[in-house]
């Protein structure tokens, strides 16, 4: 059963990473596309939070305030950017 | 207890699954920011409730700890920052608005 839940886990991040990644690629606005890159980057670091749950080992829980953090900097400077140049895209 | 933490790691899966669901289910940036900002944040936070359960030491367990308390802070602010954004920025609202709190303008033709 704990297997089966695992490969689900990987399996449902997956596919909600496609899905941002889809919203970025067909986004309507500019802003569309910073919403689907955020929440790409929230999708990955939970994929490193769930492998380093299934492979048991900490290593990667340093990477994960990495990515954290760089997804929210990330998403600031992207924000500005839009804020001054209109969402037309 | 590791299909305690298994079953957590897949319900928050699920939520992020959610959440990129919603990215496509509304018509406009923020009705979408609804599902992404929130469904995002809780499947992260019980993916990692998940993994502190199957951790042994303390120090991993303080580092999920850490990235949880860090993604309840920064998330939010991230996503309002978007918001802010795209509304300065001009982005149409979805046909379905009625009323625009912001700038207090109705929608609604009759």
């Amino acid at each position: 059963m704990t297997e089966f839940l695992e490969s689900a886990t990987l399996a449902m991040l997956g596919l909600a990473g496609l899905l941002a990644l889809l919203r970025v690629g067909r986004g309507g606005s500019l802003p569309d596309k910073v919403l689907g890159a955020d929440t790409l980057i929230l999708v990955l670091a939970g994929g490193v939070a769930a492998g380093a749950g299934i492979t048991r080992d900490g290593t990667f829980l340093d990477a994960l305030v990495v990515v954290t953090l760089l997804g929210f900097v990330g998403t600031i400077t992207v924000a500005r950017y839009v804020e001054r140049r209109g969402a037309r895209a | 207890m590791d299909l305690i933490s298994a079953l957590l790691m897949a319900v928050g899966a699920a939520f992020s699954l959610l959440a990129g669901v919603g990215l496509h289910r509304f018509d406009d940036v923020f009705a979408r920011m609804h599902a992404a900002g929130k469904a995002s944040t809780l499947g992260l936070l019980l993916i990692l409730l998940g993994v502190a359960l199957r951790l042994s030491e303390l120090g991993p367990v303080l580092k999920v700890g850490l990235v949880a308390v860090l993604a309840v802070i920064t998330i939010p602010a991230g996503v309002h920052l978007i918001a802010r954004a795209a509304w300065r920025a001009g982005t149409e609202l979805a046909d379905a608005t009625v009323f625009d709190e912001v700038s207090q303008r109705r929608f609604d033709e009759f």
